[in-house]
């Protein structure tokens, strides 16, 4: 009896640590500075960065294929971040790239003119817009990123730019004498 | 040579060990669905059936019989798939993160295979030496691997064919398991082992 609970304790015993040093051993690692890239970026996926959106773009940074001043949705901040992240010199946005928005922005379809062509969904990005050929299209505000993606492909230019004000809904304080980024209202 | 041969065939075609000796049937079942699961299963399972076989033999030989502890085998045997499986699973995803991709979640599925344990014990029964384990586990390994092939095509063609409603679903592939394993006894005559 003790010599069955001693052998198997023991076979046991032998096959974690067998299991442990090769847990150690064959450890695999991820690519941890590519999550943390992708999470300073604004996720508006609008591509201005010359890449198909931002987990790309957050992956070119990574293999540093790409400076961090191609993001203008995400403006200075993203830049500051980036760069304290990366240990890096700030640089000032690429104006090749875009111009910074001083207010977040979404788009809006003008129901009235919209010709149901399909053409500003297929551009959307975050399929943030709804709708079917021949009927009226419309956008989910609460989707929007505000890339503008949408914009060149309309036909009948019946997509506009509106302003996302701080409502009494997504209005965030800003705390004084802390590095704060408010995030960018979606 | 021809031993080994011999055990390779009667593994295989004639000892099919889903057609005919009946162990492993849930994989059998649950992931021939799709031709594309089927083949990555077979392949994490002949691995895996392979080196228990060899693994399972050398705990019996070097540890269990030594000290007199035959009786022992089921639950050492159960101890030892399950390390093979976890470490097989380390070292595919360390080395080759492309057949990780395929084989995923079928590796800690193995563990539960009756087929797996049945290898193991039959292995001790029959008084296999270190080799004949070796072939014993692969052409066991290769005989589900076939059958669990063949029957996930089967069983895509079966999901477009005109099935009577009281058939259709499990009951159709369960009927085809056993004409197929009908169609395997036929190899019973092959030889004798």
């Amino acid at each position: 009896m003790v010599i069955v609970i001693i052998t198997l304790a023991v076979v046991a015993g032998i096959f974690g640590l067998i299991l442990g040093y090769s847990a150690i051993r064959f450890k695999v690692e991820g690519d941890p500075v590519v999550d943390k890239i992708d999470a300073l970026l604004p996720q508006t996926q609008c591509g201005q960065c010359t890449y198909a959106g931002c987990r790309p773009y957050a992956e070119a940074i990574a293999k540093g294929e790409a400076d961090i001043n191609q993001c203008p949705p995400g403006g200075e901040a993203t830049i500051i971040a980036l760069a304290d992240l990366l240990d890096v010199e700030v640089k000032p946005l690429n104006a090749a790239h875009g111009e910074e928005k001083a207010c977040p922005t979404i788009v809006r379809i003008d129901e009235q003119t919209c010709i149901g062509c399909t053409l500003c969904i297929q551009a959307c990005p975050v399929d943030a817009i709804l709708g079917a050929a021949k009927h009226m299209h419309t956008v989910i505000e609460s989707e929007c990123t505000g890339c503008n993606l949408c914009i060149p492909p309309c036909p009948v230019d019946c997509i506009h730019i509106f302003e996302v004000k701080p409502t009494i809904r997504n209005w965030v304080a800003e705390l004084p004498d802390v590095d704060y980024v408010a995030p960018s209202a979606a | 040579m021809t031993e080994y041969a011999l055990i390779l065939l009667s593994t295989i075609l004639v000892n099919n060990f889903v057609l005919v000796k009946f162990l492993g049937l849930c994989p059998f079942m649950g992931v021939s669905r799709k031709l594309e699961t089927a083949m990555g299963m077979a392949l994490a399972t002949t691995f895996v059936l392979t080196l228990s076989s060899v693994c399972s033999y050398l705990v019996n030989e070097y540890i269990l019989v030594p000290l007199g502890l035959e009786y022992m085998r089921t639950i050492m045997f159960i101890l030892v798939i399950a390390v093979v499986v976890q470490f097989t699973e380390m070292v595919v995803h360390k080395t080759s993160p492309l057949l990780y991709n395929v084989l995923g979640i079928f590796l800690p599925l193995i563990t539960t295979n009756c087929a797996v344990l049945g290898v193991a014990l039959l292995n001790t029964q029959q008084q296999h030496g270190f080799l004949q384990s070796l072939f014993y586990g692969f052409g066991a390994a290769v005989g589900f691997s076939l059958v669990l092939i063949l029957f996930s095509a089967l069983r895509e063609r079966i999901t477009v064919a005109d099935v009577p409603e009281a058939f259709q679903g499990t009951s159709i592939a369960l009927i085809t398991a056993g004409i197929m394993s009908l169609a395997f006894m036929g190899f019973a005559g092959l030889i004798k082992i």
